[in-house]
């Protein structure tokens, strides 16, 4: 049924015929496109006809309430589940459902999850040291050796992070903002193109919060930047371009002042009776 | 060179040492005092001795998986067995038409059973590059084969630590089976030269000892290797945050099939070491208990540290020793409350009484709670 609908289709190039193995391709402009997609669990339909474009450099938050699907959307784009409809594009090249995590992770997404999950029995450095671009397979990883270049850029992202001064101690010791940072200095080491970050601020002080911002405005331009987060003051200090999910599906998109005018936002943030 | 690196390290210099002041210090004192002297160490010592380096190497394979990459396997017997097994034919072919019933090819059990000819599994065993490269093939291979499918499914945990005890106790029901071609219940027996050596010599003993001795320090060296390798942190971080490791873009099954075949490999090569040392092989060798006890030898000397597998290896067999000789059934009593009191009072092990003088920090002393802890939360 497939190769029927493939050759009916015309309006592509067969799909054998996309190289895969070529870098991301943003002539178009957006870095990431998802459209119409969907994705139900046991009946729930936690993603409703999705559209989604991301530009190469921006940075964008997405906000929504609770079960708006926006975990589940970061899942889809990492490859962890697959959506039943709908079609997710890395660049104009990268068809992201027909790759699996790992592909897609060195292709240049990186994601950093809502819980911070660090190699806690490894130092701050050692942390970095695995999440840096390189050869992953097996063979070329057991016999890597660090460079001095490494070393530096390993360096340079622990200034970033303001973690230099706990480089050679197990993660494990960190204060709840602190592996938070470090899991974006790992998303850094990877040379993403493409950053995904779920709840930077959870459970973080406001000075902690304020450094963070300044840590993710910084990366946008350099890399695109899409930050999924509950609380509205950080959002409203770093968003530039500003999407609400509800339900699975995009209910508003604009800047901050527009989306918080919105009566359709509204609605769904303050309950039906607002 | 990566293989050589550990060597700068000064817990490998220090285990190194050991292991080799302790090889020439028996062997000096076994062939230059005379018998009866109070210091003399008794060839019946030696090949005890060559056992429990066996057991320390075997260890040290059941750490590399379970303390490195958090793989709890029930199984490593059957890979000592199969290593044991592929010397043990290997012996068997080197009887020759000394065996009781004298036929030149055929050993003793298959002429008792009325075979005719050699089964096809059995060529090649005579000659000895053949089926020492066995002791590391055939190990290797099954471990690579259940690996892939074990570890390609993601199966990991509790799952995985019954499949392997599943493993080793199929393997021993078919050994047992006389038409397997190798033994049935008695297994293999009767040896009596390797390399054109005669077995029952003191010489070769003490050889098989030191030789026993050379492969448990290259055998620590590969896994010393590994462990301080890139390859080894990874592990580590596959251990304990299987998820994340995979999203930083590692082939997280393919660093757990490497490892776990090394690590299988490894026993392979203890049970071919064991086996002339003892002198017999059966499928008790397979039994899922024994694969148990060598998992309480690693944590009673303390995971992921390799020295304290080989302190909790021979410790543990010592101590079995000397308890069966002096009151057979209170063994099992000891070992169980053995385990017990070290779980207990020092969860890591004896390696963690000797780690509380040295700095704080070590890579595999952290805290290792199984991968769904670190499971992304949807």
């Amino acid at each position: 049924m497939s190769i029927m609908s493939e050759l009916a289709n015309r309006d592509q190039v067969f799909s054998f015929l996309t190289p895969t193995d070529s870098p991301v391709d943003v002539r178009h402009g957006p870095i990431l496109y998802m459209e119409d997609v969907n994705v139900s669990f046991d009946g729930f339909k936690a993603i409703n006809n999705l559209n989604l474009t991301i530009d190469d450099g921006e940075l964008r938050c997405i906000i929504g309430p609770n079960g708006a699907g926006k975990t589940t959307m970061m899942d889809i784009i990492t490859g962890k589940t697959r959506p039943d409809t709908g079609s997710v594009w890395f660049g104009s090249r990268h068809n992201l459902l027909q790759m699996n995590e790992p592909d897609i992770a060195s292709l240049g997404i990186g994601r950093k999850f809502q819980k911070p999950t660090v190699f806690e029995a490894l130092s701050v450095f050692e942390n970095l040291e695995l999440a840096m671009a390189a050869d992953k397979r097996v063979f070329p990883t057991l016999t890597a050796t660090l460079k001095p270049e490494h070393r530096e850029r390993i360096d340079a992202v622990l200034e970033t992070i303001h973690l230099k001064d706990l480089r050679d101690h197990p993660a494990g010791i960190l204060s709840h903002g602190q592996k938070q940072w470090l899991e974006i200095g790992m998303l850094l080491m990877q040379r993403p193109r493409l950053l995904l970050v779920d709840e930077p601020v959870a459970g973080m002080t406001e000075q902690e919060m304020e450094r963070t911002a300044d840590l993710l405005t910084s990366l946008a331009g350099k890399q695109s930047v899409v930050v999924v987060e509950h609380d509205m003051g950080f959002v409203r200090s770093i968003a530039r371009k500003v999407t609400v999910l509800h339900q699975g599906s995009v209910l508003a998109e604009g800047t901050m002042d527009q989306v918080s005018n919105d009566p359709e936002v509204i609605k769904v943030y303050l309950g039906e009776d607002a | 060179m990566w293989l050589t690196r550990p060597l700068q390290e000064r817990s490998t210099q220090l285990f190194l040492g050991i292991l080799f002041m302790a090889l020439l210090v028996v062997s000096v004192l076994h062939v230059a005092l005379p018998e009866g002297h109070a210091l003399h160490v008794s060839a019946y010592t030696v090949t005890l001795l060559g056992k429990y380096l066996c057991y320390a190497l075997l260890a040290v394979a059941v750490d590399l998986v379970w303390g490195y990459l958090g793989i709890l396997s029930l199984g490593h017997g059957a890979f000592f067995a199969l290593g044991g097994y592929a010397m043990g034919m290997y012996l068997m072919r080197q009887i020759g038409d000394r065996g009781t019933y004298g036929d030149p090819v055929l050993p003793d059990f298959m002429v008792f059973l009325n075979w005719q000819e050699l089964p096809w599994y059995w060529y090649g065993f005579d000659m000895a590059w053949f089926a020492f490269a066995m002791v590391l093939l055939v190990p290797g291979a099954l471990a690579l084969v259940f690996g892939w499918l074990a570890f390609r499914s993601r199966v990991t945990g509790v799952y995985l630590s019954i499949i392997t005890q599943a493993l080793t106790f199929a393997l021993m029901l078919a050994f047992f089976r006389n038409e397997m071609g190798f033994g049935g219940n008695n297994g293999l027996t009767d040896f009596r030269d390797i390399l054109g050596f005669n077995l029952r010599t003191d010489e070769v003993r003490l050889g098989l000892f030191i030789a026993t001795g050379i492969a448990l320090a290259l055998g620590y060296l590969v896994c010393r290797a590994i462990v301080t390798s890139k390859l080894g942190r990874v592990s580590v971080a596959c251990r304990d945050a299987e998820a994340r490791t995979r999203f930083l873009g590692y082939r997280v099954e393919r660093v757990q099939l490497f490892v776990f075949v090394v690590s299988a490999m490894l026993a392979g090569v203890a049970g071919a070491l064991y086996v002339p040392q003892v002198g017999i092989i059966n499928p008790s060798e397979f039994s899922p208990l024994f694969s148990i006890e060598i998992v309480v030898w690693v944590a009673l000397g303390g995971r992921a540290t390799l020295y304290g597998a080989v302190i909790g290896a021979i410790l543990v067999n010592y101590a079995k020793t000397v308890f069966t000789g002096v009151m057979p059934d209170a063994w099992l009593f000891a070992l169980g409350a053995l385990f017990v009191l070290v779980t207990v009072f020092l969860p890591q092990g004896i390696a963690g009484l000797l780690k509380k003088r040295r700095k704080p920090i070590d890579v595999g002393s952290g805290p290792s709670q199984p991968a769904t802890a670190a499971e992304a939360t949807p």
